[in-house]
């Protein structure tokens, strides 16, 4: 299993609602299904990946995370997922602050651009750096904001959202807990994943326009409801 | 001929034309009562003990009951055979496929040439107008007549989509699944407007007779043809009409005159002239309208999302194709946010094809692939 999927599994509460933004072929989706019993929903732009998630019985809208997360309802589920892939947005900012109106908690993997593998390659050699973490070369990769944990923890404050946890991600190892915010860890993690929540309210203005209207939301068989943060 | 069952081609099929009592009339949105009530349907495969299979199949404005074989007035296949079949999607062997000829319709279910109870000659234009939900109403009580309390899905493509959309926002406790193709939650002003040609061309055909045709021995050919020529073209993309036909010309050279000097020309002819010997056209002036009415927020207080507030339970499936203009894609998007927003458990693919709003009907691997996915691990949900 993926190193961040078995993290992933282990962050989420059973029986929970979520969202997986660029869910592929499923494989996490129908993993947190099997084990979490989780209701799930994809949003995936490619529609093989599309198709390959009703295939697997998997509710999946064919969309793209930089223009569809505005259409979903405020607080629709518990955990909004995004997996390697912040870093391909246009949007990079708009998108998280969306998956924060979206759910309750968002968990985010980004590849940390000041991982040592990184910065060596880049001194060493005065090319853009191909690693293992990130193999394309400049004019091919799909990596259009590229950052380091430094600069991923330095945005949540400023967007006010809450580090609820981090993990550090190596290919082929355990998940490792880690310290954000910490020097060495930016030199030593090579991806983390991150479990966010808003701190506090959002601010007036910042919620995007919901298409239709306040809809009541009947919560299926939830878990235990939150306190209930109001906009405005 | 209710409820008989034959074998055609290896297939069973059953059905025929369900009559409900003279005390029941289908109540119709516009107030009017319309009986006695008429419903010609066709079966598919058998109903299960736990009558937990079947399937309703809605179909487009000019389709019919004859989804799944051969159509006994044009000879040719049933417009859903490519879905409909052994091996197929729709398996007979899984599921009872029931699909209908909706009411106003000219293939054996109460419509303007059935008789006025009242004057004992055709309706004609006395045919109380009917709606989309009116279509729905009659298609269940027609399920009900045949004992089955949930459908395990309810699919469509085009006015058939939006037949689905009107059951999950009606009868929501009676669907475990709903299927929406290359549909819309209302008429555009451009979809008004191209049935708005194709209605005045039958009206202008002199032989349309105020509606009355029935009784004078005539039929508005002329007007039914050519409201189906300019209706054809709304179902077909610029890029599929251009790969078939190009500026191809019918003989060498040119007429320097008005004969079907393009392929193009001939072949839309073809689809006028061999429309009106298996259409109405009353019945295409009350489907048309019934579609033009569609708006299925403005029943729900202008939000969308309200439709479906009580079908949290059913499991949506709504398919787009990239190349129809008819309904694009966007209009599907629109069903597939407000299902989001009211907490429906919704997938949503766009079809890549040039084939245009008809790619529905057609053998498209990705349609397939979607639809197989779709009710194979629904069907497994629903422990089919």
């Amino acid at each position: 299993m993926r190193e961040d999927f078995a993290e992933i599994l282990r962050l989420v509460r059973p029986g929970s609602r979520v969202l997986d933004v660029g869910c592929e072929d499923g494989e996490l989706l129908e993993l947190l299904t099997r084990e979490k019993r989780v209701d799930g929903q994809g949003l995936e732009i490619s529609p093989a990946g599309v198709s390959a998630c009703l295939a697997k019985g998997l509710a999946v809208v064919q969309g793209d995370g930089d223009r569809d997360l505005d259409h979903f309802p405020t607080r629709a589920f518990d955990y909004a997922i995004l997996s390697k892939t912040l870093q391909q947005m246009r949007e990079p900012r708009h998108v998280l602050s969306e998956l924060l109106r979206i759910a309750d908690q968002a968990i985010v993997s980004v590849p940390n651009f000041a991982h040592w593998r990184m910065r060596m390659s880049l001194m060493a050699r005065g090319r853009m750096p191909e690693t293992r973490a990130l193999p394309d070369p400049w004019w091919s990769t799909a990596n259009i904001h590229l950052c380091t944990l430094r600069d991923f923890t330095d945005l949540c404050r400023e967007l006010d959202l809450r580090i609820d946890a981090c993990a550090a991600l190596t290919a082929g190892k355990a998940a490792r807990p880690i310290q954000p915010d910490g020097l060495l860890e930016n030199w030593r993690s090579e991806s983390a994943l991150f479990l966010l929540s808003r701190r506090v309210a959002e601010p007036a203005g910042a919620a995007p326009q919901n298409l239709f209207g306040d809809v009541e939301l009947p919560k299926p068989d939830a878990p235990a409801p939150k306190p209930r943060r109001r906009k405005r | 001929m209710d409820g008989a069952v034959e074998t055609e081609a290896g297939k069973e099929t059953g059905g025929g034309v369900h009559r409900f009592p003279a005390g029941k009339g289908l109540r119709l949105d516009s107030g009017a009562t319309l009986a006695p009530l008429e419903v010609a349907y066709k079966t598919y495969g058998k109903l299960n003990e736990t009558r937990t299979n079947a399937v309703l199949v809605c179909h487009a404005l000019t389709g019919d009951q004859h989804a799944g074989s051969v159509n006994p007035v044009t000879g040719r296949p049933g417009w859903w055979e490519s879905v409909i079949g052994a091996g197929l999607p729709l398996d007979p062997d899984r599921y009872f496929v029931i699909a209908t000829n909706v009411i106003g319709g000219c293939m054996g279910s109460t419509g303007p040439a059935s008789t006025n109870p009242k004057t004992k000659a055709p309706y004609g234009l006395t045919f109380p107008v009917i709606t989309i939900a009116d279509m729905v109403r009659a298609q269940a009580m027609l399920i009900e007549a045949l004992g089955i309390e949930t459908l395990f899905a309810v699919v469509g493509g085009s006015m058939g989509g939006m037949q689905v959309l009107q059951w999950a926002a009606d009868y929501p406790e009676k669907l475990f699944s709903a299927v929406c193709v290359a549909a819309a939650p209302r008429h555009s002003a451009q979809n008004i407007a191209f049935h708005e040609v194709g209605r005045q061309a039958i009206m202008a055909d002199p032989d349309w007779r105020g509606g009355a045709y029935e009784g004078e021995g005539v039929r508005p050919e002329k007007g039914l043809a050519v409201a189906r020529m300019a209706a054809h073209i709304t179902y077909l993309s610029e890029a599929a009409l251009q790969r078939k036909f190009g500026r191809e010309l019918q003989r060498d050279g040119l007429s320097w005159g008005f004969d079907a000097d393009f392929q193009v020309e001939s072949y839309l002819r073809h689809q006028g002239s061999s429309f009106v010997d298996r259409f109405d056209a009353n019945s295409y002036l009350y489907i048309t309208r019934a579609l033009d009415y569609f708006d299925l927020a403005a029943q729900h207080g202008g939000v969308l999302a309200n439709a479906f507030v009580k079908a949290r339970g059913v499991r949506f499936c709504v398919l787009s194709f990239s190349s129809d203009w008819l309904y694009p894609t966007a209009e599907s998007r629109d069903i597939v946010r407000a299902l989001n927003a009211a907490g429906c458990r919704a997938s949503f693919v766009e079809i890549e094809t040039d084939k245009g709003h008809d790619a529905f009907f057609l053998d498209e691997p990705l349609f397939d692939a979607a639809l197989r996915g779709f009710f194979a691990s629904t069907a497994q949900a629903r422990g089919l």
